[in-house]
């Protein structure tokens, strides 16, 4: 019990995972629940400001795909913390991954054209995968309720598709 | 393949051959973004029909080839025309992927 935060904080720190690394300790239930929908919103957000900012329709439509998909994960969520009567809870990762996001977007907000494509497209690969090493190693691991776990798997399953996505969209870029 | 042609092309088939493999409908399902089964075996004629039983939207897309897009709890189909095996992913989450060997 004692070793495996540890190595779960190692293996996001290799990762470069810097955000969530501050989660030093095993998240509950209701912090994971919070995480996970944080980070879906964060996506959404930044998929508005494409739909608006982006004139390829390639970047357009992957970014119609990520509100589409990020929504209908959300969604499940809330159903879901309803269902189980949890309240998802605030938590140093959730603020730390909005900071971050927050930075992106400012970031982002200033460029056009072909390099808000680029800059976007490659924050969406760079960003799925930080999510992707958290929902692995420290997420999925630590959630205690089966159906919660559960949908963290297919979360999971979903970002790794949207990563993959994002990749080859960046490559059509070059 | 429209109702029209379908049974000039049974008729033909019918014509052509003492026992014809009548046309079948092969259905494979996805579900939390697997496609199962992953490999279908059909002949050029046949339909296969995708039964989502996800939230989300997929596609079962073949490179260069044909796509069908088949909406969040819902279904698509596409009658085969070629033979030949043929693999196909959903383009959304292009880590789901799936094979069809049709042989004529």
């Amino acid at each position: 019990m004692f070793t495996r935060p540890t190595v779960a904080l190692a293996a996001l720190l290799m990762l470069g995972a810097a955000p969530l690394a501050q989660a030093a300790d095993k998240p509950t239930d209701p912090q994971i629940a919070h995480i996970a929908y944080t980070a879906g919103t964060i996506d959404i957000e930044a998929a508005k400001l494409a739909i608006e900012k982006s004139k390829t329709k390639e970047v357009v439509d992957f970014a119609n795909d990520m509100v589409r998909d990020h929504e209908t994960v959300n969604k499940q969520a809330l159903d879901l913390v309803k269902k189980l009567n949890v309240t998802p809870e605030d938590n140093a990762t959730s603020q730390a991954l909005a900071k971050a996001a927050a930075e992106e977007r400012g970031k982002l907000a200033k460029l056009d054209g072909a390099a808000f494509d680029k800059a976007y497209v490659e924050n969406e690969v760079a960003y799925h995968k930080q999510v992707n090493g958290a929902l692995e190693t420290l997420l999925i691991p630590s959630a205690s309720n089966a159906e919660l776990k559960s949908l963290l798997e297919t979360g999971l399953k979903i970002f790794q598709g949207h990563q993959q996505h994002a990749e080859h969209v960046a490559g059509s870029l070059k | 393949m429209t109702a029209l042609t379908r049974p000039a092309l049974a008729a033909l088939a019918l014509a052509l051959t003492a026992s014809p493999a009548p046309a079948e409908t092969i259905t494979v399902t996805i579900d939390k973004l697997v496609f199962s089964p992953a490999s279908v075996t059909a002949r050029v004629g046949d339909t296969i029909e995708w039964v989502n039983k996800d939230a989300f939207a997929h596609t079962a897309t073949v490179k260069g080839g044909w796509e069908v897009i088949i909406p969040p709890k819902s279904t698509g189909k596409t009658t085969l025309k070629e033979a030949g095996a043929v693999d196909y992913f959903c383009r959304f989450h292009p880590n789901m992927r799936g094979r069809v060997a049709v042989s004529p």
